[in-house]
C-alpha cells in the first residue's frame, strides 16, 4: 500500500497554499488530516503529482464563539469539535456527530473541512451541517465566498469547491433549532460510517414546531434534507403520533443506495426509524 | 515450584507490547530487493499475452518473472493430503502453478513477479505490466460449481469435482431410520466463506548464499519445517539440508499460515537467480485475495428423532468449496476434520455424511481456526435447537437426554463413534449443568416471556460441542490420506549452569508458547521460569517440527518436551547418585534437587548439569552432557468439549442483534496457564461469533470479491461484545503425559451455533426455522417483516 510518487509541499499560510493550488492545477491535492485522502492514494485510486499539506496552518484551526454564529475552522479536528462546550451548547448534534466518527485516532487527525470536501455519502458531517443551516467559507485567489450548505453537496464525492479553492471555515448559526438538535446513526458494522445517519433540529414555540430541519447521510449518493418530514412537522406538536405521520415516507423522494449489507428497501426503512429516533429525542 | 496451573504473565508480551517483536517484514538484509506481484483482477480469464517491456524499463527494476520463465514454468505448490473418490479413483489434483501463464482461476492468481530496488518502484513497475485478458465466465458457489453446465475451473476435473467422499453407517440403514422416525428436522444452509485476517500480512524473504550454496527463507508461517520439506522436495527440487527456513515472530495465523504458498517458493527461486535477497510482504488487499480462506460449505442436514426426543439418525450432504486449487491440507477439512465429528456429544446410533469437494473460481479454501469442526458443530447444534423448537421440547433437556455417558478412557474404554473416531475421555453433563447454572436458566424463560409481552425479542441459544485436536497420530492420518506425519519434536538442552534451552517444533504466533512451555519445563525441573528459554521457528536450530495448528502445540509438542524432560531427569539421577554416593533408587527429585530419601543430603539441578559438562568425577561409562531430543507421536486425537450459551436481544425496528451475554464452559483437559487458556477461549469465541453475526466473503456473479477491505468486510470488535462469562471442568486426557487436550480452537467451534440458535429462539414467535449466516440486521428485519 504505497502511493505513486508525488511532491510534498508545506505552505506557510492559506494564501501561499492557494498559490500552490493555482500553480499545480489539477495535478494537485490538498492534504489535511489525511484520513480520507491517504487511503485513496494508497489504493492508487487517485495519483496527484503534488500534495499541499495544510494540516499545519493555524489560520484554519479552532472554534470561535461569535455573537450569532459559531465558526469552526476547516482544519479543526473531529475530536476538538466533539469536546467544544460552545458546540455542545449551541448545536449538540454537531458534537454528537463528531464524537461518532471512526475511532480516537481518526477523530484526532481528521478534520471537518477534509470530510465535507471529500463528500463521502456515508460520512457523518453532511447531515448535521445540512440540518444546522451551516455556511461553508471558501477561499480562492479572488477572495472569500460563502456557500449555503444547501448548495454545497452536489453529488457523490462532489461539492461546490472548485479547483484552486480551499475551505477555510464552517459557520453554524446560533438558532433555536440548533440548540434543540440531535444526530443518530446506524453504523456500518465494518467501517462504522453511516448506513443511515439522521440529523434533526427542531425549534418549538408553545409546544408547536416553528422550524424543523431534518437531513440524512448514508441513504442516498448525496446527503439531503427531507422536505417531506420537515413540512409534516411544521406547525404541529412534537409527539409520537406527529413524528410517525411526518416520517412515514422518509427518504421517499430520493434514489436510495443499495449494497450487500443494506438493500434500498431496508435503507429507506432505516431512514424512517432513525428519523423517528432523532425526533423522538427532541 | 508449582508453576503448572498458575496464570503466569506472558513473557513474550514485553517485546510485543513495546514494539520490539521481530516479524519477517522487520528483517532487512544487505542488498535486499523487493517484489511486487501482478495479480489477476478477474476470477476466470485467459491470458492472451503478457507484456513486461515497459515495466522492465522503469526505474529501479531488477528483474521481472512470469509463468513462462525457466525455473518457474512447470513448477507448482502441492497438496499435502489425498482423499480419493468413493469409487477409488485418484483425487483430481490439478497443478497450482507458481505463476500462471495461460489462465487465471481466481482473483489474485499470480501472473508476474516484479523485483526492484524498492517496493515503491516494484509497485510502479507492476502497474506497467500489460496483460491481455480474455475474461471467462466464473463460478464461486460450491453447489453451483457442481451443477451441470457450470464453467470448469480445470478442464480435467469434470463437474468441478476434486473428489467425492462418504463416511458413516450404511446409507440404506440410515435412510430407513428416517423413513420410520417420529420427527425429522431438516436444515439447508451455507456455512459461509471466511477470510482469516491475521493482523500480520504474509511476508517472505528469499536469500541465497553463494559461498555456502545455501538458501534461507524467512517467512510468516505456522510451520517452517513443513514449508521447507514441501518446497524442497515437492516444488523446487533443491536439497533440504541446503535450505534454512525461519519463521520469526508471526502475528497470527488462524490456519492461513499453515500452508506452503507460491510466494515462498518464488522469492527463493528469485533470490538465487538475481543473486540478491528478495522480500515480499502482502498488502492487505493481497491478504484478502490470496491467504487461504475458511469454511464455505453448502449443506443439507437432517436429524431423525423418536417421540421422546432420542436421536435416531443423522444424515448430511455437503458441497465443500475448495477454491481454484487444492491448498496444502484442504481435502482433509470437509472430510476427516468434519465428517468424523458428526457424532457430537450424542449417542446417535446411525450417521451418514456425503461430501462433494468442488473447485470454484475463488481463493483456495483450507483449514481456518477449527477447520471442519466448526462446520460439524454448526450442523449438529443447529439441528438440535431447531428440533427442540419444532418438537416443543427444551433444548437443554434434549441434549441431556442424548449425551453419551461419562467415560474416563482409563477404567472405562474410550467412546467409539459411528464416524471412525474413538473419543479419549468425556463427561458431558457437567459442562451444560454448569453453564445453565451460570446463565440462570430456571429464571430465563420467565424473563423471556415477560420481555415478549413487552414487545421485546429475547432469545437463548445452546451449543454443546466436541472437537478433535492434538493433531494427530501419524499412522491414523496416514491411513486417511495425509502425506505427512503429525508428530512433534523437542530438544531440552540443559546448559552447564543449569539454565535450559528448549527447542520445539511447535510454532507460536500469538498462543504464548514461550510462557506455557517454559512453565512446564520450570515446574518439572523445579527451577525458576526465567531459567528456561523456548526456541522455535528456525529449521537450523530446531531438529524438526510439524508446527502449530489443530490445537496441537501443548498436547503434542508439550508431550515431546515432557519426554525430553524425563530423559534429562533420568540421566541427572545417575549423575546425582554418583555424586551423592548412593543408589539411584534412594534418590528423589523435587524442587530442583536430588535428595537422598530420609536425609538432608542433596545436590542441586545446576550442580548436576555442571558435572555433566565438566565430567571429572563422573559415572563410569556415562556420556557427558545433558541434552535430549524426543519425538512424540500421539496415541489418539484429544477431544475437548464444552457448553456455550448465548443470550441475544433483537431490535425489532432495525433487526440488529445485540449479544447480551455469552457463557462458555469448556473442558480442555488439564490447564497449564488458566489466563492463557481463557485468552484463547475469548479470542476463539469472538471469532466464532464473528462468523455468526458479521463475517463472510461476498462475490458477485463475475467472481469479484465485493468486500475485500475492512471498509466492508466486518471483523468483530471489542465493543460488539459483552464481557464473557467463562468457566471450565477438567477431564484429563488419558493418553498424553500432561493430560491436556488443547484450547486454541474450542471457542471458535462452540460459539457460532449458540448465537444463531439464540437469534432463532428470539425470532421463534415468527414461526421461521432458519436464517443464513452472517445474521445481519437486514436478514433479521426481513423475517420480522415477513
Ligand atoms: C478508519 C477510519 C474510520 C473513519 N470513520 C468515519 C466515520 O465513522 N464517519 C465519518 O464521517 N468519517 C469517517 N472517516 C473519515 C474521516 O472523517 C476523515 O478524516 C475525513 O473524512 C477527512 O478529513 P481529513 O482532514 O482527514 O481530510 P484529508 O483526507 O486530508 O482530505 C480529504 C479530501 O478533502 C480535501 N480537503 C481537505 N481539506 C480541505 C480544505 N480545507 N479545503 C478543500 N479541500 C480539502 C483533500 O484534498 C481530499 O480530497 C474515517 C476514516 C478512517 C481512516
Amino acid at each position: 500500500m504505497i502511493p505513486s510518487k508525488l511532491a510534498y509541499h508545506r505552505p506557510n499560510n492559506v494564501n501561499e497554499a492557494i498559490q500552490m493550488l493555482q500553480n499545480y492545477g489539477d495535478d494537485c491535492k490538498i492534504l489535511a488530516g489525511g484520513h480520507s485522502l491517504i487511503p485513496v492514494l494508497k489504493q492508487r485510486l487517485n495519483d496527484p503529482e503534488h500534495l499541499v499539506d495544510i494540516s499545519g496552518l493555524t489560520e484554519l484551526k479552532g472554534i470561535r464563539d461569535n455573537e450569532k454564529s459559531i465558526t469552526i475552522g476547516a482544519g479543526t479536528t473531529h475530536a476538538e469539535i466533539a469536546n467544544s462546550t460552545a458546540v455542545q451548547q449551541h448545536a449538540p448534534m454537531i458534537a454528537q456527530a463528531a464524537a461518532s466518527i471512526g475511532d480516537v485516532q481518526v477523530r484526532n487527525f481528521g478534520t471537518i473541512g477534509g470530510s465535507i470536501a471529500h463528500a463521502d455519502p456515508a460520512a457523518d458531517w453532511p447531515a448535521v451541517l445540512l440540518a444546522a443551516d451551516a455556511n461553508v467559507v471558501i477561499k480562492n485567489t479572488g477572495g472569500t465566498r460563502e456557500v449555503d450548505i444547501d448548495q454545497f453537496f452536489l453529488g457523490l464525492f462532489t461539492t461546490a469547491v472548485q479547483e484552486g479553492e480551499i475551505i477555510t471555515a464552517i459557520r453554524i448559526p446560533k438558532t433555536a433549532f440548533n440548540r434543540n438538535s440531535t444526530y443518530v446513526k446506524f453504523p456500518h458494522p465494518a467501517s462504522r460510517f453511516a448506513v443511515v445517519g439522521c440529523a434533526a433540529a427542531v425549534a418549538k414555540e408553545g409546544g408547536n414546531v416553528t422550524a424543523a430541519r431534518v437531513a440524512f447521510n448514508g441513504v442516498s449518493s448525496k446527503p439531503f434534507r427531507d422536505m417531506g418530514i420537515e413540512k409534516g412537522l411544521k406547525g404541529n406538536a412534537l409527539n409520537a403520533d406527529t413524528i410517525a405521520a411526518a416520517t412515514k415516507n422518509a427518504a421517499a423522494e430520493v434514489s436510495v443506495m443499495s449494497d450487500h449489507f443494506a438493500s434500498e428497501k431496508y435503507r429507506r426503512h432505516l431512514a424512517g426509524v432513525y428519523a423517528r429516533r432523532a425526533l423522538g429525542a427532541l | 515450584m508449582g508453576l503448572i496451573g498458575t496464570s503466569v504473565k506472558r513473557v513474550e508480551d514485553k517485546r510485543f507490547t513495546t514494539g520490539q517483536g521481530r516479524y519477517t517484514d522487520d528483517i532487512k538484509l544487505p542488498g535486499m530487493t523487493y517484489a511486487c506481484f501482478v495479480r489477476s483482477p478477474h476470477a476466470h480469464a485467459k491470458i492472451n499475452n503478457i507484456d513486461t517491456s515497459a515495466a522492465a524499463d522503469m526505474p529501479g527494476v531488477v528483474k521481472i518473472f512470469t509463468g513462462s520463465d525457466e525455473g518457474i514454468a512447470g513448477f507448482g505448490v502441492p497438496c499435502g493430503w489425498q482423499v480419493n473418490f468413493k469409487n477409488g479413483d485418484t483425487m483430481k489434483e490439478p497443478p497450482h502453478p507458481l505463476l500462471v501463464a495461460d489462465k487465471a482461476r481466481h482473483m489474485g492468481d499470480g501472473v508476474a513477479m516484479v523485483i526492484a530496488e524498492s517496493y515503491a518502484e516494484a509497485k510502479d513497475a507492476a502497474e506497467a505490466v500489460v496483460v491481455d485478458w480474455e475474461v471467462l465466465p466464473a463460478v464461486t458457489d460450491a453447489k453451483a460449481g457442481a451443477a451441470a453446465g457450470a464453467p470448469l475451473v480445470h478442464d480435467d476435473a469434470p463437474n468441478n469435482l476434486a473428489f467425492d467422499w462418504a463416511l458413516g453407517n450404511d446409507k440404506a440403514e440410515v435412510d430407513a431410520a428416517f423413513d420410520t422416525a417420529h420427527h425429522v428436522t431438516t436444515l439447508e444452509y451455507k456455512n459461509q466463506r471466511l477470510v482469516a485476517n491475521a493482523i500480520e500480512p504474509r511476508s517472505a524473504i528469499g536469500q541465497y548464499d553463494t559461498a555456502y550454496d545455501k538458501y534461507t527463507l524467512y517467512t510468516s508461517s505456522q510451520n517452517p519445517h513443513l514449508t521447507r520439506l514441501l518446497m524442497c522436495a515437492f516444488v523446487l527440487g533443491i536439497p533440504e539440508h541446503k535450505v534454512r527456513v525461519v519463521a520469526p515472530d508471526v502475528g497470527g495465523g488462524f490456519g492461513s499460515k499453515i500452508f506452503h504458498y507460491i510466494e515462498e517458493a518464488l522469492v527463493t527461486v528469485a533470490a538465487k537467480a538475481i543473486g540478491r535477497p528478495v522480500k515480499w510482504t502482502a498488502e492487505r488487499r493481497e491478504s484478502f485475495l490470496t491467504d487461504a480462506h475458511g469454511r464455505d460449505h453448502v449443506t443439507k442436514a437432517q436429524m431423525a428423532f423418536d417421540k421422546e426426543g432420542h436421536i435416531l439418525a443423522l444424515r448430511a450432504k455437503t458441497y465443500a468449496n475448495m477454491g481454484a486449487y487444492l491448498s496444502t491440507f484442504a481435502p482433509a477439512v470437509p472430510t476427516y476434520l468434519h465428517g468424523t465429528l458428526l457424532q457430537g456429544l450424542y449417542k446417535t446410533p446411525l450417521i451418514h455424511i456425503d461430501v462433494d469437494a468442488v473447485f470454484t473460481h475463488t481463493t483456495p479454501v483450507d483449514a481456518y481456526r477449527g477447520a471442519g469442526r466448526p462446520e460439524a458443530t454448526y450442523l449438529i447444534e443447529r439441528l438440535l435447537d431447531t428440533a427442540a423448537l419444532e418438537m416443543g421440547m427444551d433444548p437443554a433437556e434434549l441434549r441431556f437426554q442424548n449425551f453419551i455417558d461419562p467415560f474416563d478412557g482409563v477404567e472405562e474404554a474410550g467412546y467409539q463413534t459411528q464416524v471412525a473416531l474413538q473419543y479419549d475421555s468425556g463427561n458431558y453433563h457437567p459442562v451444560l449443568e454448569k453453564a445453565l447454572k451460570m446463565v440462570g436458566y430456571d429464571d430465563f424463560r420467565a424473563e423471556q416471556k415477560a420481555a415478549r409481552e413487552n414487545g421485546k425479542l429475547l432469545g437463548i441459544g445452546f451449543s454443546t460441542y466436541i472437537e478433535a485436536c492434538g493433531i494427530a497420530p501419524s499412522a491414523v492420518v496416514g491411513a486417511l490420506g495425509a502425506r505427512a506425519g503429525l508428530f512433534e519434536s523437542a530438544q531440552v538442552r540443559v546448559q552447564p549452569t543449569g539454565k535450559v534451552s528448549v527447542y520445539t517444533g511447535s510454532h507460536s504466533h500469538g498462543q504464548g508458547h514461550e510462557t506455557t512451555f517454559a512453565q512446564v519445563v520450570a515446574d518439572k525441573f523445579g527451577i525458576p521460569l526465567e531459567d528456561v528459554d523456548i526456541i522455535h521457528g528456525d529449521s537450523d536450530s530446531v531438529a524438526f517440527g510439524m508446527g502449530t495448528y489443530g490445537s496441537r502445540s501443548l498436547a503434542v509438542g508439550g508431550s515431546a518436551i515432557v519426554k525430553s524432560i524425563e530423559k534429562v531427569i533420568e540421566k541427572g539421577t545417575k549423575i546425582a547418585a554418583h555424586k551423592l554416593e548412593c543408589a539411584e533408587a534412594d534418590l528423589e527429585f523435587a524442587e530442583g534437587k536430588w535428595t537422598v530419601k530420609g536425609s538432608d543430603k542433596s545436590i542441586a539441578f545446576g550442580d548436576v548439569s555442571l558435572t555433566a559438562y565438566v565430567p571429572h568425577d563422573y559415572p563410569e561409562g556415562l556420556e557427558p552432557g545433558l541434552d535430549f531430543s524426543s519425538f512424540y507421536d500421539p496415541a489418539n486425537f484429544t477431544y475437548p468439549f464444552g457448553a456455550h450459551i448465548a443470550i441475544v436481544e433483537i431490535d425489532k425496528e432495525t433487526g440488529k442483534v445485540d449479544l447480551k451475554r455469552f457463557i462458555a464452559v469448556d473442558d480442555v483437559g488439564n490447564v497449564i496457564n488458566p489466563m492463557i487458556v481463557d485468552g484463547q477461549i475469548h479470542g476463539g469465541v469472538v471469532q466464532g461469533i464473528g462468523q455468526a453475526l458479521h463475517e463472510g466473503a461476498v462475490y458477485d456473479a463475475s467472481g469479484q470479491l465485493l468486500n475485500g477491505t475492512y471498509m466492508d468486510y466486518t471483523m468483530p470488535r471489542a465493543d460488539d461484545f459483552p464481557s464473557f462469562e467463562t468457566d471450565r471442568t477438567v477431564t484429563p486426557c488419558p493418553h498424553n503425559p500432561l493430560g491436556v487436550k488443547g484450547a486454541g480452537e474450542a471457542g471458535c467451534i462452540g460459539s457460532t451455533p449458540a448465537v444463531v440458535n439464540a437469534v432463532m429462539d428470539a425470532l421463534s414467535p415468527y414461526g421461521i426455522h432458519d436464517i443464513q449466516m452472517p445474521v445481519t440486521s437486514e436478514k433479521v428485519w426481513n423475517i420480522i417483516n415477513g
